[in-house]
């Protein structure tokens, strides 16, 4: 059995989450993995990759799945991590190829049974599919990257002989950070909507700074303009499963602790006694933000 | 132009979600069921389209049951025209809910189809994508702003490293997230008078849509519960705690 893995190359890199989903695939037995546009000697020394396909395309869901169908072949599973680009794909090529994805995988039983949360991860479901061919998903967190070194597959270049409906990349509006990837980060200290505005919510970025740490934020951060919509950590956000998360004025809604409630060790700063999200951390700390990040920095430069 | 706005029937978002005993799934039964909030705001946006002159007609369409009806009525008191009900008591997959929808869209010829990125009980992100590839459609996903244009849509989305603009021929498929709006609330006059607009029900198993379902749930289990923690007193025995206790900084 043979998979196809959907690299995303990032800055000359490929992305660890992609890594992530080699790991995944190996599960299956060979991978030969597809990039789009740039990286394709990059993705070639992925350790036990054993063949990249190179396509020089946009990075469009339409035209990637159409060429993905194409060569899907005999490829026994197609694989994508579940990152936006991952989500936007993966589903259209199951669409064109009649197969029921199976998205967010976070566990893999056999090549036919995943696993896989719903319900904002109050449940997780295993499921099996009786497609022939399986299309799918899965969370970075939930699979060790495999190491970037060490492959050195033949690279293939690859075109798609179908057409595809008319779509184009007009525009990119990117945030420029040196911090930590969010998804990646060792530590993630998150703030909510408690900060008030986005001046206060930038008392964050001392203590980031000093942690090598990435930001996130709550929905309702997010909402009221704090911080980027790509920092929203949850259920419809990104999902992080970081050494440490930090959580400073996050009420711990359902919607929010799907994202976040996977990471190894968790603390929270609220003032209110009962927040939610004391009931999923290991260190909890009852206070006025406002006085006590100037304390945390404090300490951690004592 | 006409929009057509799937809406799904979920349990609420304000529930908390309780797994069956039998691990057969999670419980809907006596639990308050609502529209899929994304799919609120794809009806928000629709409506404003139409309420703009960018469109002409807002059709709202659910696949389920006979009481998803209700949030037909809701998608029609937010300024939806009219509705259509595709009926079963079928629990549908995307892939054959997006089957179905094509056979609506077929029917209805829409310019637009606006959907919710997500239903938030399957959280697949799925239906919208698979609407699009068998229509052979170009697709928006994500959406945080929506423009359009004479034959064309602008979809700024909501990617990993920001936002990405990209603009679509239509017919189009879009898909929305938080961002998008804020949904209105129906007040009781539109809810009156939504009571009066035009509610179709059509057979699922009468469009000729195959149903099997194509994956098999082994199980349903709640997650493993995290072990209750300790509280601390200070920001500085905080630190102390992440340092020396759980080693993490
Ligand atoms: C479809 C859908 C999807 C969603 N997806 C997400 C998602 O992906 N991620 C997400 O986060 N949310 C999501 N939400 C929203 C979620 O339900 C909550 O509304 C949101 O998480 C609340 O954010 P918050 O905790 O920052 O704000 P609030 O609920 O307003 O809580 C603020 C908290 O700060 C505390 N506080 C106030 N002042 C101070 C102070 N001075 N010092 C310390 N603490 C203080 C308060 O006690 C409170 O607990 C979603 C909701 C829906 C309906
Ligand atoms: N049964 C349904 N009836 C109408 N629309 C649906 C249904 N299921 C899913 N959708 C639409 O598809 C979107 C994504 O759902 P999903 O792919 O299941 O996460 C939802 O937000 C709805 O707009």
């Amino acid at each position: 059995m043979t998979s196809l893995v959907l690299v995303e190359i990032e800055n000359g890199l490929v992305k660890q989450a992609s890594r992530s989903a080699v790991m995944a695939a190996r599960a299956f037995g060979d991978v030969d993995v597809l990039v789009v546009g740039e990286g394709a000697t990059v993705a070639a020394r992925i350790e036990g990759v054993v063949r990249v396909l190179h396509a020089d395309l946009p990075p469009l869901a339409e035209t990637i799945a159409a060429l993905m169908a194409d060569h899907a072949g005999d490829y026994t599973h197609l694989l994508a991590a579940a990152t936006a680009f991952g989500k936007n794909v993966m589903p259209r090529l199951a669409g064109l190829l009649d197969v029921q994805p199976v998205t967010e995988v976070v566990r893999i039983l056999d090549a036919d049974t995943f696993v896989r949360p719903i319900y904002a991860g109050n449940a997780l479901a295993t499921v099996r599919s009786k497609d022939a061919r399986k299309v799918l998903t899965v969370r970075g967190a939930n699979f060790d990257p495999v190491p970037a070194e060490g492959g050195n597959a033949a690279v293939e270049s690859v075109s798609a002989a179908v057409e595809v409906p008319d779509a184009q990349i007009v525009g990119l509006e990117v945030t420029k950070s040196d911090r930590p990837e969010l998804e990646t980060a060792r530590v993630v200290i998150s703030g909510g909507k408690a900060f008030k505005d986005a001046e206060n919510f930038r008392m964050l970025e001392p203590i980031a700074d000093r942690l090598g740490a990435a930001i996130g934020a709550s929905r309702a951060a997010v909402d009221s303009g704090f911080a980027p919509n790509e920092m929203q950590v949850g259920q419809t956000g990104k999902i992080v499963a970081p050494e440490l998360y930090i959580a400073v004025g996050i009420a711990g809604a359902i919607q929010h602790l799907a994202g976040m409630k996977d990471s190894k060790v968790i603390a929270a700063i609220n003032v209110d006694p009962e927040a939610p999200i004391f009931s999923v951390a290991d260190y909890g700390l009852v206070g006025d933000l406002f006085e006590v990040l100037p304390q945390f920095k404090a300490a951690l430069d004592a | 132009m006409k929009i057509l706005v799937p809406v799904k029937r979920v349990v609420d978002y304000n529930v908390k979600p309780r797994v069956k005993a039998d691990g057969s799934g999670v419980e809907t039964q006596g639990v308050k069921m609502s529209m899929n909030p994304f799919d609120e705001i794809a009806v928000e946006e629709a409506v404003r389209l139409r309420e703009k002159g960018a469109a002409s007609e807002v059709v709202a369409v659910s696949i389920g049951v006979t009481d998803a009806q209700a949030i037909l009525r809701t998608a029609m008191a937010m300024g939806a025209d009219r509705a259509i009900l595709v009926q079963t008591d079928l629990v549908l997959e995307p892939l054959a809910v997006a089957k179905l929808l094509k056979t609506i869209v077929d029917r209805e010829e829409p310019g637009l189809v606006i959907m919710g990125k997500q239903a938030i009980d399957d959280d697949m992100n799925a239906t919208g994508q698979i609407l699009a590839a068998r229509l052979n459609w170009p697709q928006g996903t994500f959406a945080n702003t929506v423009t359009v244009g004479e034959g064309w849509v602008e979809v700024k989305r909501e990617v990993d490293g920001g936002l990405e603009i990209v603009r679509l021929a239509l017919p189009a498929v879009v898909t929305t997230d938080l961002r998008l709006n804020e949904p209105r609330y129906a007040t009781m006059p539109n809810i009156m008078k939504a009571r009066k607009k035009p509610l179709e029900t059509i057979a699922a198993d009468a469009l000729g849509v195959d149903l099997a379902p194509r994956l098999e749930t082994v199980s349903v289990v709640e997650p493993p519960a995290r072990k209750a923690g300790v509280k601390v007193s200070s920001a500085a025995e905080l630190v102390e705690k992440l340092r020396d206790e759980a080693k993490v900084i």
